[in-house]
């Protein structure tokens, strides 16, 4: 195609993204390298229903004039990047030197936010991105068993983790996995233990979290992966038949091959979804056992007082960790490019 | 040796569809129980004394007279007006499924055609753009929108979701249409057509099922989406899921909690009837498609 | 025919009088209001009565998110929001980005009326008016105490105490409830924990924080004591969900807030033997001290900076109506502890009463607080849970909270 009628097709596309993903992204890497002013502190006499005290406040007038002499704050370059709250260079370091053991490293080094939530993150990615695609390959070689009657309901109920709204998860789950609610008192049958609590131990948390992450995941493989199934050549199906291979067989050399490409595509999308879990942590009020940098944003962002640099900082280290991440499977597609 | 591999294959498929009564369990049981406790009272479906009351609804029977109460759904969708959120959802899911499939196939169709290095460098960063966390974007639109008077408008919060979306619409749609076989525009571009016109009078009839699938992901993300929608959505405009969310607030007011099942059980059910109706397209679609990468 | 058309008259009358009665003018005729705040039920009132001054444009925009686009929505020139709904924590966000004006000459012109003491005054300059106070106190179940023959705790450690009886007698095996949630719940219990143990945040006149001391260590190592008569849960309780265990008859005390009693002390959502019973007390101690482990909190309205002197001076006086006497009736009576005239406390807000009176202090009203709640809620959890010592998790929050503090420009 010639690069005129290219750009013609792609214009409204390339708009929307720039005005609307581009440019915010542009504006966060400034943010993440200037910090607001220095304050200007004033102690000042506070007087409210409950009577009057000292304290202090912000000396709007002199800060104004610093805001003015700068309006997009103090340039302050990778120190957000490197503070404590981030990659903490000088505390890593300072670890480093001071540590007994690799343990006693270690256990320092996730005392510090963002390894901690980077812990998490990395084990949860590792963990739900297979499993959710398996899970839904499985299932969609099951309900490809199944009678054509049966495969239609069968294919909507599967859908149902996915479609239902994610709030259903703050609410419903969260009180069904309750040391009382219905699935909390089922897991403690199971384990024979009345005293189980799924939301009181870190790593019953993180199982809980990944559990949820493959439920709700699956389907979204499940369909893709039983659309898949449906164009695997029958002649080549039956020649592995005759040849006398068994359906394991089958599985293995005529249907993976086939549905690689496929596994490429929904493993980018969901390492991506799943390197910046939010939601589950959010909804099962699991901070105290399981942060991520999408949840450092939402704090920075929710609290009495707003951390722009940092939420900007914490988002450009997300989309590097994403990059990193997504690496060797966009290597595999760039090669792949020229091909088809 | 047949009848061996017959009992052989029918302990497999007896294990298969065992796996498979457990995944529906698995996957519906939350839904459907949901669906019944909305019919119950809050100190019933959320009874921390014993999880048994869901079922046998005491406090409901105490509280209304009855075993099941409509008194959530009554309150949401009368007393609350959850039908106002309802239209504004459907304003918005339809206007985000249709600009973002406009733009989407446009786009995809010249991805897909194109073999020059750069459309794969544009696809690589679309795809890295959706690498951002939606909560950033979020807020960093909020100065501006309020600034240029843009914030709270259904059409802000459309065309900032088919924005967020288009990564992902452009790549499931250019693997879409480079399945199929470029012999049918080329030789209409042969035969004296513009690249428009091939796109319009060739590509656009044989494209159907990738677009509805790519459709139904774009709509259940408009559905559900609740990252934009709350924060850039003024009261009157608000959809389904802030509008869910307002019902839990950050204080809960009694009954209200049992608004938001109401609704959600509410919210869920048109996604039945539209999984339903275009499972086949779903499948179909996807078949064309995605799977050959 | 015409006895039907003078029927729908008559009502088209009344029906147009009886909204005539409600819209009365304010005492300004022109003008824009948008009200941005909380969405909860005493701030529906507010807004819904400041709708009603006569010829003003009043929009609101009440919502749980409020604090994430009150500020973007009032930096604009002119502002969206023509008044935000804060509390005393969060009106220091609004002040720090200047965004909400003086309110003295609109005061000297229309607010002679309004009590002295319902004017939040910051270095001499009235900045906000109050309309609601609110406190945590202690929350009890009157049988339970009774049976097994405790007093009513007044400090933490006769708490510890009844817990442990509580216990024993096999009653209630988690018999202590709190907002221990990890987050803004937990840190604001360490804070009033801290201060009632007599603890100062910061070095004085700076904005240095000062926590990691005996004081620190005291109040972490109480509400470690406490958390272990919780349910294991605890760390995942907010308010909401504290409530929802105490309707369930699985607690005993509680430090819980003063707006939440009411909906305890209703006959939904719980046994009578629980509901009728549910006693509030007044805030604990800690320690010998003599200072009380509780904040007191106000919420009240500011007027933005950024519109025209029109539109402040509507927005004031429609605010005015929003908190004025008029709004108070039966619905409304309960849905706070209203600092307006001819108010009447019922029983259930006792405790917020008590608290005022027993002088809690104040939420700090700081620049930076809210840099350190947000410090003090991310890094307790770990102690809580026995992953780390006390100094260390204190020495965690003065870190996290010094690389905030540098990032916004308070520290250097």
């Amino acid at each position: 195609m010639k690069h005129k009628t290219f750009f013609w097709f792609m214009i409204p596309s390339l708009l929307a993204m720039l005005l609307f993903i581009a440019m915010p992204i542009v504006s966060v890497l400034i943010q993440s390298v200037y910090a607001p002013h220095e304050q200007v502190i004033v102690e000042v006499e506070n007087c409210g229903p409950f009577g009057c005290e000292t304290s202090t406040a912000v000396d709007q007038d002199a800060t104004r004039e610093l805001r003015e002499a700068e309006p997009l704050g103090r340039f302050v370059g990778n120190d957000i990047y490197t503070d404590r709250n981030h990659l903490a260079t000088s505390q890593v370091g300072a670890a480093w030197s001071s540590s007994t053991g690799i343990g006693d490293f270690i256990s320092k080094l996730l005392n510090l936010p963002f390894y901690g939530a980077l812990l998490f993150t990395l084990t949860y990615t590792a963990v739900v991105t297979p499993m959710a695609l398996l899970f839904g390959f499985v299932i969609a070689l099951a309900v490809n068993t199944l009678p054509k009657l049966l495969k239609g309901p069968m294919i909507f109920f599967s859908l149902l983790p996915m479609i239902v709204t994610p709030l259903i998860g703050a609410l419903i789950l969260f009180w069904m996995i309750d040391a009382r609610g219905v699935l909390g008192s089922f897991i403690q049958w199971i384990a024979n233990d009345p005293d189980l609590s799924l939301k009181a131990s870190t790593p019953l948390t993180w199982a809980m979290l990944m559990v949820y992450g493959i439920w709700s995941s699956a389907p979204f493989a499940f369909v893709v992966y039983y659309a898949g199934l449906q164009t695997v050549p029958d002649d080549t199906l039956e020649s592995a038949m005759i040849d006398g291979a068994t359906p394991f067989e089958r599985i293995r050399y005529v249907v993976l091959p086939h549905l690689l490409p496929l596994t490429t595509f929904m493993a980018l999308i969901k390492i991506m979804d799943n390197f910046r879990v939010f939601e589950p942590i959010v909804s099962f009020n699991a901070a105290a056992h399981a942060q991520s940098l999408s949840y450092f944003i939402f704090n920075d962002l929710g609290g009495e007082t707003q951390l722009l640099s940092s939420s900007a900082a914490t988002s450009v280290l997300t989309i590097i960790g994403v990059s990193i991440l997504l690496s060797p499977v966009l290597v595999r597609t760039w090669r792949d490019y020229g091909k088809s | 040796m047949a009848v061996v591999q017959n009992k052989k294959y029918s302990f497999a498929l007896m294990l298969t569809w065992a796996f498979l009564v457990v995944w529906l369990l698995v996957a519906a049981f939350p839904f459907l129980w949901t669906l019944w406790g909305s019919f119950k009272v809050e100190g019933d479906f959320f009874s921390k004394a014993d999880w048994a009351r869901a079922l046998t609804g005491e406090l409901t029977q105490v509280e209304t007279g009855g075993v099941f109460t409509g008194a959530g759904y009554e309150g949401a969708w009368i007393k609350e007006e959850f039908w106002k959120a309802a239209l504004n959802t459907l304003i918005m899911s339809v206007c985000v499924v249709t600009v973002s499939l406009t733009l989407g196939t446009l786009g995809g169709y010249a991805l897909s055609r194109s073999t020059y290095r750069y459309a794969f460098w544009l696809l690589l960063i679309a795809l890295i753009f959706r690498a951002m966390p939606p909560i950033t974007l979020v807020s960093g639109y909020l100065l501006p929108f309020y600034e240029w008077n843009l914030w709270g408008h259904l059409p802000t919060a459309i065309i900032v979701l088919v924005a967020i979306n288009q990564p992902f619409t452009l790549w499931m749609l250019t693997s879409f249409f480079k399945n199929i076989p470029k012999d049918l525009d080329e030789s209409a571009m042969v035969d004296g057509c513009t690249p428009f016109q091939a796109f319009r009078h060739v590509i656009i009839p044989v494209m159907w099922p990738g677009v509805i699938t790519t459709g139904l992901f774009s709509f259940l993300l408009a559905y559900n989406d609740f990252a934009v929608t709350a924060m850039l959505l003024s009261k009157e405009n608000q959809t389904m899921v802030p509008k869910i969310a307002s019902f839990l607030g950050t204080t809960q007011t009694k009954g209200n909690v049992m608004f938001a099942v109401s609704s959600v059980v509410s919210v869920t059910a048109p996604l039945f009837v539209l999984v339903l109706f275009f499972q086949r397209q779903i499948v179909s679609g996807l078949t064309a498609g995605a799977v050959k990468g | 025919m015409y006895q039907f058309k003078k029927a729908l008259l008559t009502s088209a009358f009344l029906l147009g009088g009886s909204v005539a009665a409600f819209a009365a003018s304010c005492g300004v005729d022109s003008g824009r209001v948008n009200i941005v705040g909380n969405e909860f039920p005493a701030i529906q009132t507010v807004a819904a009565n400041a709708a009603k001054c006569e010829g003003l444009d009043v929009k609101a925009n009440l919502t749980a998110d409020h604090q994430k686009i009150n500020l973007a929505g009032m930096q604009g020139d002119p502002a969206e929001y023509t008044t935000a709904i804060i509390a005393n924590s969060s009106i220091v966000a609004l002040m720090n980005g200047d965004v909400i004006r003086p309110l003295d000459d609109l005061v000297a012109k229309h607010g002679q009326d309004i009590p002295k003491n319902q004017l939040i005054t910051i270095d001499g300059k009235v900045m906000a008016v109050a309309f609601m106070a609110n406190a945590q106190h202690l929350v009890y179940r009157k049988d339970i105490l009774e049976e097994l023959d405790i007093a009513v705790p007044t400090s933490y450690e006769e708490v510890l105490a009844a817990a442990e009886k509580i216990r024993a007698s096999g009653k209630l095996q988690n018999p202590v409830g709190g907002a221990y949630k990890t987050g803004w719940n937990l840190a604001q219990e360490f804070v009033n924990m801290y201060l009632g143990a007599g603890g100062e945040f910061y070095k004085p006149g700076t904005a240095e924080v000062a926590v990691n001391n005996e004081k620190g260590v005291e109040a972490l190592e109480m509400m470690k004591a406490l958390s272990e008569y919780m349910n294991p849960d605890f760390l995942t309780h907010d308010s909401n969900l504290t409530s929802d265990e105490w309707e369930a008859g699985n607690v005993a005390l509680m430090n819980m807030w003063g707006s939440r009693t009411g909906r305890l002390m209703d006959d939904e959502g719980a046994e009578p033997v629980v509901y009728e019973n549910t006693t509030v007390g007044g805030p604990l101690t800690v320690g010998d001290s003599g200072k009380r482990a509780t904040t007191l909190w106000w919420d009240g309205w500011t007027v933005a900076k950024n519109i025209s002197d029109e539109d402040a001076e509507a927005t004031f006086v429609a605010m005015k109506n929003g908190i004025s006497p008029s709004i108070l009736d039966d619905e409304t009576m309960g849905q706070a502890v209203w600092m307006i005239d001819g108010y009447q406390p019922a029983p259930v807000n006792q405790g917020v009463f008590d608290t005022i009176a027993a002088g809690a202090a104040p939420y700090p009203m700081l620049p930076y607080h809210g840099l350190l709640h947000t410090a003090i809620g991310d890094n307790i959890s770990d102690f809580l849970q026995g992953k780390e010592s006390a100094e260390q998790a204190l020495s965690d929050i003065e870190a996290a909270y010094t690389a905030s503090a540098t990032e916004k420009g308070f520290l250097k």
